[in-house]
């Protein structure tokens, strides 16, 4: 694709900038979620539903997808713009993760030209719903021993099994369901099918997971003898692993296609230092405190850390030894230091770190407890920390595998 | 909110890492550095000529003065190259030296000396005292105005390569105020120099007698700008520090790497342990964000305030990647690690010697806290 004219693009991002400004509705008179892993109720999926979809018909979501799949046929710096513009005005989230980041890129990718009518335009405007199936029960990183079972039967699969941690499971439409329809086969990734689920047909029910915060936002799912069409393999049959680390790639933006906007807002660490000068310690802001104000450095170099190596990304000279490196270690890097850094907010808040959410003499109607327990959905959730120092030493390093 | 750095990368950093990244792997293998180890120079005169061929010594100095005109940040690649393996010689002592000139020096002194800094005639600074206090203007060393010429007297350390070093930049006191004096090194006795034994033995330092030294008048740097020159000289030497340890890290994260992928243990590679697999994983993740950093500061090394603020991020940042990675270094060499043999051990001193010069992480993490709070 040829180079955007950047008077076009300077217009547009000036057009995007004006419509967030006076569109954004950040406080709609309860608390939104910080991630679309934290949906858990009907008036935050409903207000989220119908933000994303005034975002799409205001032309800021999707924009770099094709026109005829409801985008609108621009260079992806157009959708970076809009991006930005979302960010700078503090845009709630985009809902529809999987379909924006995962199913909608893959589809562009490898899918038919009828999948491609069907559900890309649904997804950008969030009348579809997507979910994604990989995690079972029994085996929680290990996304290669799924052992849900879709055994073919004339124009369908028969489905039978359960799937785990699923996001916006009890609203979605749609599952990403990885699947075996081979047993027999000797290594276990070869046995694997990735199948386009409708989740509202007989046979598919989902059960609400309450999480350590006392809210819901996932579910468990279950399959009993549920016919799903065969139109809906991606792939071909047994190639299911690969597809399914492909949209992976996607999603940790090593590869191109994402319709844009984000998923989650990111920890602000300066909103950490605005709480260190808030809280006192001995009637002087905790800041002021040697120790808390040595911590507080650590996190803000941590923090620029992420967004310099972020930036880096982007100058192939500096990342010729290890291309990989930055795309494949920033989940680990960025996961772990939103736990840190909630952490450290929740000390900051001394002995008010004993309330939780809901009691009025909570420090910041008790953000930083809830938000630190629900760090531990993006440190585990995904492949865990210690599978992603797997993945980096394995993937990126070269080391044996164990 | 204020900017406290960004990427940024140019061409002519881009062509510099190409062939720097090719030319110090082909003349500074190991075994060469081992070698120049017990050299009594320490490093090899002739890579010193190619060096000064290749233009490098040039390259942040104006074109008036002979040089190519570019900025500090673009000598950073070079560096962050020659630290990586351990390349031994004057270059960022000279380097330095051109900074002070440029930033202090008067017109009659850029116009004699930066042209022969460019062209590879070798030079240094004599900063630092007693006390090896990270403050440079904790000075005790003076000059006295004499007839028609000026006295030096008091005693400066860890001048690296003063041997080797035609000229010699030192900081003294000169009526109570800091002030910086270009010495000629045919003034300076061979006694007047006592090679010191510092922890990285691929480096030369000495201590330098001022005393009864002396030097014509002329010889004073801008004593109007020389405050904000030593502020200048702490952070351009900073930066280069943190472009040697960048390198340095990512060659003990190499060295380690290819030991935990070919030492068996227990029937497997070592590397197969998560135990090893895991921290070797965090010193790499320490050693990229270092590295950002220091790409960080080299591009806005010179924006007035962000750029010290991201000079002192990348210090912090590189003092930790390299420390941590060097230290993990001779831990997972095991038995072998624990001998001199092990270049673990060369990284490790390495990353000692420049946590105490130019100030360590937490130097730097107080100064930011005073920069950002």
């Amino acid at each position: 694709m040829t180079a955007p004219d950047p008077k076009d693009l300077a217009e547009y991002a000036a057009d995007a900038d004006a419509w967030f400004l006076a569109n954004v509705n950040s406080d709609p008179g309860f608390m939104l979620p910080l991630t679309f892993m934290e949906v858990g109720t009907d008036r935050q999926f409903d207000f989220l539903r119908e933000w994303q979809a005034r975002v799409h018909a205001a032309g800021y979501l999707g924009a770099a997808w094709p026109k005829e799949y409801g985008g609108r046929g621009l260079h992806p710096d157009f959708q970076a713009a809009a991006t930005a513009a979302m960010r700078k005005h503090n845009g709630p989230i985009m809902l529809n993760a999987i379909g924006l980041n995962w199913t909608g890129p893959l589809l562009l990718d490898i899918g038919t030209e009828d999948h491609k009518q069907r559900y890309l335009k649904r997804i950008l405007s969030a009348e579809d719903i997507w979910c994604q199936g990989f995690s079972e029960p029994e085996h929680g990183s290990d996304l290669g021993n799924a052992q849900t079972r879709a055994v073919r039967d004339g124009e369908a699969y028969i489905v039978n099994g359960s799937k785990i941690w699923t996001t916006l499971g009890h609203y979605a439409d749609y599952m990403i369901l990885l699947c075996r329809t081979d047993p027999a086969s000797t290594r276990k990734y070869d046995g694997l099918s990735f199948i386009l689920t409708p989740m509202k047909i007989p046979g598919v029910t989902t059960t609400p997971i309450r999480k350590l915060t006392g809210e819901h936002g996932f579910t468990q799912t279950f399959f009993a003898d549920a016919r799903v069409p065969a139109d809906g393999l991606m792939g071909k049959e047994g190639e299911g692993w690969k597809v399914a680390m492909r949209t992976l790639e996607y999603e940790r933006g090593a590869r191109g296609g994402q319709a844009g906007g984000y998923v989650q807002t990111p920890t602000n660490a300066w909103a950490v230092l605005d709480l260190a000068r808030r809280m006192q310690r001995g009637g002087k802001p905790a800041l002021d405190d040697p120790d808390i104000r040595s911590q507080m450095v650590d996190f803000i170099l941590e923090i620029q850390s992420l967004e310099l190596c972020r930036q880096r990304i982007a100058v192939p000279a500096l990342n010729t030894d290890h291309p990989a490196g930055l795309p494949l270690s920033s989940k680990l890097m960025t996961t772990e230091f939103v736990r840190r850094i909630n952490e450290f907010a929740i000390t900051l808040t001394g002995g008010q770190g004993a309330y939780y959410a809901g009691d009025p003499n909570a420090v910041d109607y008790g953000f930083w407890t809830r938000a630190y327990l629900n760090a531990f959905s993006a440190t585990i959730g995904g492949g865990t920390t210690q599978i992603q120092h797997n993945i980096v030493g394995e993937h990126v390093l070269g080391l044996p595998k164990g | 909110m204020q900017d406290i750095g960004r990427m940024g990368f140019s061409e002519a950093q881009g062509d510099l890492l190409e062939s720097a990244t090719a030319f110090c792997a082909d003349v500074s293998p190991v075994a060469r550095v081992r070698a120049l180890m017990t050299d009594d120079l320490g490093h090899d005169p002739a890579v010193w000529r190619q060096i000064g061929e290749l233009g490098w010594l040039a390259i942040a100095i104006p074109e008036a003065f002979g040089g190519l005109g570019l900025e500090l940040g673009d000598v950073v690649p070079v560096v962050e190259q020659m630290g990586r393996r351990l390349l031994a010689g004057p270059y960022v002592s000279t380097t330095l030296a051109a900074q002070a000139l440029i930033a202090g020096g008067t017109d009659a002194q850029r116009a004699e000396v930066l042209p022969q800094l460019a062209a590879g005639t070798p030079a240094t600074l004599a900063l630092m005292e007693g006390a090896a206090d990270w403050d440079l203007e904790a000075i005790t060393a003076t000059v006295t105005a004499g007839a028609g010429n000026l006295t030096l007297a008091g005693t400066k350390i860890l001048v690296e390569n003063a041997d080797a070093a035609r000229w010699i930049i030192a900081s003294v006191l000169h009526e109570r105020q800091p002030a910086l004096v270009l010495i000629d090194r045919v003034s300076v006795a061979e006694t007047a120099l006592r090679r010191e034994t510092i922890i990285d033995e691929t480096r030369r330092a000495f201590s330098l007698t001022l005393d009864g030294i002396t030097v014509p008048a002329s010889a004073l740097l801008d004593p109007a700008r020389a405050a904000a020159t030593l502020a200048h000289l702490h952070l351009a030497a900073n930066l280069l520090a943190c472009a040697e340890m960048c390198g340095g890290t990512q060659a003990a994260i190499d060295d380690t790497l290819d030991y935990a992928k070919t030492r068996i243990q227990f029937g497997k590679p070592i590397g197969t342990y998560q135990g090893v697999k895991h921290p070797i994983v965090a010193a790499y993740v320490r050693y990229e964000q270092a590295r950002s950093h220091l790409y960080s500061a080299a591009h806005c090394f010179n924006e007035q305030g962000t750029g010290e603020i991201a000079v002192r991020m990348a210090k912090a940042e590189a003092d930790a990647a390299f420390s941590f990675a060097a230290d993990r270094a001779i831990q997972f060499h095991g038995g072998f690690g624990f001998t001199y043999d092990c270049d673990a051990q060369l990284y490790r001193r390495r990353a000692i010697w420049h946590a105490a010069q130019g100030g360590d992480r937490a130097f730097h993490k107080k100064k930011l806290a005073e920069l950002l709070f």
